[in-house]
């Protein structure tokens, strides 16, 4: 509300504890089922986000060693392919249940590392991951239902780079059907966010999965380039930027790699007068302020019918207040670090822009903490298709709010992007839905809800969002070559 | 009258139930469980409303209120006694200059089955007792057929013969069958000039739950951004443990906010909730929960 009065029954700390969980103070590479030390001899640091710590070493693949772990996954792929689609699906199911049991630590670990709230890396983050290697695993023995009368072959050597945002969540969607479809993987986790990758390859370790079947080798851009330039590696899969996509792109042009990218976004969040307001509020709030924002399909433009601009702005402003901006470990946290400092940078950026672009901005009047990475979630009212805030993606807890008057006008402007990943639509009315998201150019439509995420159903963008799909059926083909 | 040409919002089910989702994932510990523990007793309306009520059962309800728990006199009382009207005379007795209000159902409680005539002289009885507040049912049949001004009119003469005493209009959100009509007879309440809305009469199965109780504090909040004038909020029957207590008053503050935190704008209608929040205040101060013997259940 809008009169805040001191009141008795304020939040007292709900803190997760970390004693449980088991972490080295070094990692070394995971490559054909052992620890090796890099043959760059380098490490680097990875730091908690809210408190600018360093919680352990890393090390740093260079060509070399990621020409080791190439070499590891395909002396490895030959047995993985051979074996049984049922033998293959025990080990994906032991890897899932394994996740289930650690899925205390996990969280905990993925909440230090990347900085995003206990509450989400418990509730969803591993949840889900665990049910992606579950969903999987039922597929590795029916492939060929998932595709009748076709004859499917695994690929070979997939390498894989991952983002920052859902570390073993994206680990997760990369794996899973890589593994149930009979090829073996080179993953690279992001350098900010490497340890939940690292903890999987320990419960690798201890579902004793034939070595060299999954390489996880840590490092930044260049050994992500080396995954990419090399000449054994049959597939890349890749989420992140579309800056980077572009670049893999460019760099497997002239070669037979498959190549599967999902990329950036700028999800229009479409409200209509006759939507369930209240509940349209909590929708748009899930939908760009979910961990701090570092969401490929964030619902970052939002759209509001004319009438009822007023009421939904008054509301979400009441509503960010309400939102508890702090310390990731408490359970009450909503809104925790954003992942790393020069990510703020890019938020602050684009806040500063925001404003000289004469745009109002409304934050929280909450207060972050001194130390670590912080971003108060924020408005900007009275934005247009021109605004800078508008067409690129920030990455952050920042909405852009933009008016409009009829359907082929919010149409036009949700669509008139170079990104498509996301879309949402908030009306009672079933007609208006059907009507809408057939002509929204988007990977993933949502009705009347935001950021469901589910391992049977495909994931994946138009335009500059990328191409290929994750999850579901879909998500097979692209670790498949078809011969026939 | 405005309600005429008023539609209310829809409600969406799911998106009210992912919101009590996340309101019930909080977690409510230390100073601010003691704090919520304490309020949430403030915040009862301590009730019985059964045939078998006897001068003697009501007497006693009313000694329970005034001396919760001798052990610990930090504790605030309860908010009020609520009885059916041929009691309020008994209960305001027994309860003397304590401040603890008495509250009587009217209108033909449970089923508001009768007319607006035996209504009002039902309330004028409870009235002329002394009751300090009217817990007034609306006919839901009427409600059903889709007779609004029938339910509106119906109020604002209750609302009218209430004079200075506050009135809770009870939904019976349980017989009305959708979230999308607890939100109609919520803003139809509220417009007729209710002071209070109140789920339930707690003679049915379906009592309060928290879905219910968010679509109504929604009503609540869209008349203060509207109007600026506050309402209140009694969510009443199948609320006995102090967990689930402290749940409702998470919503509370999250829907609308800490100015809503007290007694004033915020009931709970209970008969054996209070036991637990004590022996929950007991367990958090000795560390260890007590025999259910230690206290006193009227």
């Amino acid at each position: 509300m809008a009169a805040k009065n001191k009141s008795v029954f304020e939040f007292s700390p709900a803190l997760e504890s970390a004693g449980h969980i088991q972490l080295k103070d070094q990692y070394e590479l995971f490559i054909n089922g052992k620890w090796t030390k890099p043959k760059s001899g380098k490490y680097f640091k990875t730091t908690n986000p809210s408190n600018e710590k360093v919680i352990a070493k890393v090390a740093e693949a260079n060509e070399a060693d990621v020409d080791a772990a190439v070499s590891a996954a395909e002396k490895a792929f030959k047995g993985w392919s051979s074996i049984s689609g049922k033998e293959r699906g025990k080990y994906l199911f032991r890897l899932a249940r394994l996740i289930q049991e650690k899925a205390r630590e996990l969280s905990v670990i993925e909440t230090l590392d990347g900085g995003k709230p206990i509450r989400e890396s418990r509730d969803i983050d591993i949840p889900l991951a665990a049910a992606h290697f579950f969903y999987h695993a039922g597929w590795a023995d029916k492939l060929e239902y998932a595709f009748p009368n076709r004859k499917t072959e695994p690929l070979g050597v997939a390498g894989q780079i991952i983002p920052w945002n859902f570390p073993l969540l994206m680990a997760a969607w990369k794996l899973a059907p890589a593994l149930a479809c009979g090829n073996t993987v080179v993953l690279k986790p992001a350098e900010t966010t490497p340890l939940t990758a690292l903890k999987l390859a320990e419960i690798i370790e201890e579902a004793e999965f034939p070595p060299g079947v999954v390489n996880i080798v840590t490092g930044a851009g260049a050994t992500g380039a080396a995954i990419v330039g090399h000449p054994k590696v049959n597939k890349i899969a890749f989420t992140g930027s579309t800056e980077v996509g572009k670049i893999i792109q460019r760099a497997t042009a002239n070669t037979d790699k498959k190549l599967t990218l999902e990329l950036g976004g700028k999800a229009a969040n479409i409200i209509f007068e006759d939507a369930a307001i209240n509940q349209a509020v909590e929708g748009i709030i899930n939908g760009i302020y979910f961990n701090q924002g570092h969401v490929c399909c964030a619902g970052s433009r939002l759209f509001v019918q004319e009438s009822v601009h007023d009421e939904v702005i008054q509301k979400l402003k009441a509503r960010i207040e309400n939102l508890v901006v702090g310390d990731p470990m408490d359970k009450n946290t909503d809104i925790g670090a954003i992942n790393s400092k020069s990510q703020l940078e890019t938020i602050n950026k684009y806040l500063k822009i925001g404003k000289e672009e004469g745009l109002e901005m409304f934050q929280s009047s909450c207060s972050v903490p001194s130390e670590g990475f912080w971003c108060k979630p924020t408005i900007f009212t009275g934005a247009a298709q021109s605004n800078r805030i508008v067409q690129e993606e920030i990455f952050g807890p920042v909405l852009a709010v933009q008016t409009f008057r009829t359907i082929s006008e919010v149409v036009q402007k949700a669509n008139n992007t170079p990104y498509g990943l996301s879309a949402g639509v908030w009306t009672d009315k079933g007609s208006k839905i059907f009507n809408l998201t057939s002509q929204l150019r988007a990977g993933v439509i949502w009705a009347n809800t935001f950021n469901k995420f589910d391992p049977t159903s495909p994931f994946g963008g138009y335009k500059e969002s990328g191409f290929g799909r994750e999850g579901g059926v879909h998500g097979l083909e692209s670790y498949l070559k078809f011969n026939d | 009258m405005q309600l005429v040409n008023r539609n209310s919002p829809p409600v969406d089910q799911v998106g009210i139930e992912d919101r009590i989702a996340r309101v019930t994932a909080r977690s409510i510990k230390s100073d601010m469980k003691l704090e919520g523990l304490k309020m949430a007793i403030s915040m009862i309306d301590l009730t019985t409303l059964e045939g078998a009520d006897t001068n003697g059962k009501v007497t006693q309800l009313c000694t329970k209120a005034q001396y919760l728990c001798n052990e610990y006199p930090e504790l605030p009382s309860v908010a009020a006694i609520c009885v059916y009207p041929s009691m309020v005379g008994i209960a305001k007795k027994a309860l003397g200059k304590s401040g603890i209000k008495v509250a009587s159902v009217a209108t033909a409680f449970p089923s508001g089955q009768s007319s607006l005539e035996v209504k009002l002289l039902d309330t004028k009885m409870a009235l002329d007792n002394g009751a300090d507040e009217i817990d007034m049912v609306i006919s839901r049949g009427k409600f059903l057929q889709g007779e609004y001004d029938f339910v509106a009119d119906e109020i604002s003469t209750i609302k009218e013969a209430c004079g200075e005493a506050r009135l809770k209009v009870i939904l019976e959100t349980g017989e009305l069958g959708s979230l999308d009509q607890v939100r109609k007879a919520s803003d139809i309440a509220i417009y007729s000039g209710a002071d209070f809305i109140k789920t339930s009469t707690g003679k049915i199965p379906k009592a309060a739950t928290l879905p219910v109780t968010c679509v109504m504090l929604e009503a609540i909040r869209d008349y203060y951004f509207e109007t600026g004038k506050m309402i209140a909020m009694k969510p009443a029957g199948g609320i006995s443990k102090s967990k689930l207590a402290l749940h409702y008053l998470m919503l509370v503050k999250e829907v609308l906010g800490d100015q809503w935190l007290s007694n004033e704008w915020f009931r709970f209608g209970a008969s054996s909730l209070a036991n637990d929040l004590l022996m929950q205040y007991a367990k958090a101060q000795t560390g260890a929960y007590q025999s259910y013997d230690y206290f006193s259940i009227d």
